[in-house]
């Protein structure tokens, strides 16, 4: 049931999420990164493609949108919309480079990129604001079909939000059931074949590359909008960690793993930032040990457990 | 702005290849363990500043650099025989992406140790008072811990060719790097040459953060660029070659300096722009070979 509306079964959860939630900040920021992580996913769990230079289309996404708006005053939705195109463009350029290696080097070349993008937008001050960041990202009133409403209630910023969530939520799960959604699945398991049954395997890269760049500048984007400034932070070596560590965490390759990796990451970080400031190293801890003993994180451990047990109950 | 003279130019070459140097010293490291492990070590730059924090305090608990020149190395790669032995070793034959993953979130504890030992704000560093000064160099004054650095890293790189190029050890290793099932054919066990190897390499990285120590701000995150810029220097000049990481590593070096001599607004995006146009040009890097990218 869950597995056959999986697109519905998350939008329905997320309905209710900020009810069972201490706070609506943290439904909120689990909102945003889940949905990073859901468009790293794409290429880490689906394609095979470990990177480690995501934050560049997250800050991208997150830089423009907040640029479109304090600059050219831009309304909200366009601004986003801004926001989420400039970090496809920054995925199309990105990937033509790091796609021209394979294995190990991929990974080594998102994060030198990613760098790239960290550098430019840290020097670009009159634009970003630079270390401070960028401030002034402030939309107080939205205005959607006549309805107006305060933006700066956190319960209403959640739903305005999960409307774009949803959206990109349908946008993945129409990719990953689609033909190229098959193709991309046997890159991971094996590209020299896949080159060999006669598609184009850089292409195929290069296009789920760019379509992760822009679920995760979607997320980026909608980061900017929460907090009404960008951080330099959002561009950061750290937060492509991030992504890298809710992905294995939830379950790599999995539609709901994402989401389940960032809920707890973002939840163990609150919970543990409340007693210690030394909490990366418990999340580096945790994240070793999922790497040793759970490879196929929280959720893909759990469907591992439940097809077993239905596979059991068929041979009886 | 500065008048540029040909002196200047020497003496600014002179500084990139100290900075390269370093480079070198850490990308050798990298290639070390690639070469060997085939093991991407996402933890070489928390390694290279353990290196830094462990040298400046092993420096004020003996007074002597020397000492700590000694010291240091031992006590990083010892931290490294203890990692790959319980953390890395499970994981060989599972895929390449996840020691890499592992040794990411084992930067994170390192990092993280660092900042519980030393407090979080990093410590103060000088250069050891007998490698202070200036001495002219024929084209002007330079920095004599400068030039010791190169010396230094010129001293290392001929000692570990000759380990790996005359002694019986490093004939193993070459073996090894070659084809490490054959190795095992002939009754060596290569899990403990693995172990040593990755000990050999933090090592390397623990000895670079220490001769960078006084060039730079130690602090916890001082790993994170460092890790990327020797990813540069490693894809610059292909992976699992050493002359590759030698060449690569002073190269990167000179580069970043020329460019923060004339452009010092785009010092830092030099490097990358360096490694963008060998991507494109030769991506298996200057020495790489083809075969080793998949």
């Amino acid at each position: 049931m869950i597995a056959k509306h999986r697109v519905a079964s998350v939008l329905v959860f997320l309905l209710l999420f900020p009810l069972i939630m201490p706070y609506e900040a943290l439904a909120l920021n689990i909102l945003i990164f889940g949905l990073y992580a859901v468009g790293f996913n794409l290429l880490f769990g689906y394609t095979g493609l470990l990177s480690f230079g995501h934050a560049a289309f997250f800050g991208v996404g997150s830089y423009l949108t907040g640029i479109t708006i304090v600059h050219f005053g831009l309304p909200w939705w366009l601004a986003i919309v801004a926001g989420t195109l400039a970090s496809g463009v920054a995925g199309l350029l990105i990937g033509f480079l790091a796609i021209r290696t394979r294995g190990i080097y991929f990974s080594m070349v998102t994060l030198a990129l990613g760098q790239i993008v960290y550098y430019a937008f840290y020097k670009a001050e009159r634009w970003t604001g630079g270390e401070n960041g960028l401030r002034g990202v402030t939309v107080e009133q939205i205005n959607v079909f006549g309805l107006t409403r305060d933006f700066v209630n956190p319960l209403t910023k959640y739903y305005v939000l999960y409307v774009f969530v949803a959206l990109a939520l349908w946008l993945v799960s129409r990719i990953l059931a689609s033909p190229f959604g098959a193709v991309i699945e046997s890159i991971r398991e094996n590209e020299n074949r896949t080159a060999a049954c006669g598609y184009n395997v850089a292409r195929a890269k290069l296009l789920i590359f760019t379509l992760s760049a822009v679920i995760c500048g979607l997320a980026g984007a909608l980061r900017a909008l929460h907090l009404s400034i960008v951080p330099i932070d959002s561009l950061h070596y750290l937060l492509s960690g991030q992504a890298v560590m809710m992905c294995l965490l939830g379950g790599m390759g999995t539609f709901f793993g994402p989401f389940v990796g960032a809920a707890v990451f973002l939840y163990l970080e609150d919970v543990a930032t409340s007693f210690t400031t030394h909490w990366m190293a418990i999340v580096g801890v945790v994240f070793m040990i999922f790497v040793l003993f759970f490879p196929k994180g929280i959720w893909g451990t759990l469907v591992q457990q439940w097809q077993r047990r239905a596979s059991s109950v068929e041979t009886k | 702005m500065v008048e540029i003279t040909p002196q200047l130019l020497m003496l600014q070459l002179l500084t990139g290849l100290a900075l390269g140097a370093v480079y070198a010293l850490l990308a050798i490291g990298l290639s070390l363990i690639f070469g060997m492990l085939t093991v991407v070590n996402f933890a070489h730059g928390a390694f290279f500043m353990v290196g830094a924090f462990l040298g400046v305090y092993f420096l004020t608990l003996t007074g002597s650099f020397w000492f700590s020149l000694v010291l240091t190395p031992i006590a990083v790669g010892a931290i490294g025989l203890l990692s790959e032995r319980f953390l890395v070793r499970p994981l060989y034959g599972r895929g390449i992406d996840y020691p890499l993953l592992l040794t990411f979130g084992l930067s994170y504890v390192l990092v993280e140790a660092m900042r519980v030992i030393f407090g979080i704000d990093g410590m103060p560093t000088s250069t050891p008072t007998e490698l202070r000064g200036v001495v002219n160099v024929g084209f002007g004054m330079f920095p004599l811990y400068r030039l010791f650095l190169i010396a230094a890293t010129a001293v290392i790189v001929i000692a570990l060719w000759l380990f790996i190029e005359k002694t019986r050890y490093g004939l193993i290793i070459r073996a090894g790097s070659r084809d490490n099932e054959i190795v095992r054919v002939l009754g060596i066990d290569i899990s403990r040459i693995w172990l040593l190897v990755f000990g050999l390499g933090t090592a390397i990285a623990g000895l670079s953060g220490l001769l960078a120590a006084p060039t730079r701000a130690v602090n916890p995150e001082m790993g994170i660029p460092v890790l990327a810029e020797s990813f540069v220097v490693t894809v610059v000049g292909g992976m699992g070659s050493l002359v590759g990481a030698v060449v690569a590593g002073l190269l990167v070096g000179v580069v970043f300096s020329m460019t923060s001599l004339f452009a010092p607004e785009y010092a830092e995006l030099s490097i990358f722009v360096l490694m963008a146009v060998v991507l494109l040009v030769r991506p298996q890097g200057l020495f790489g070979k083809a075969g080793l990218m998949g």
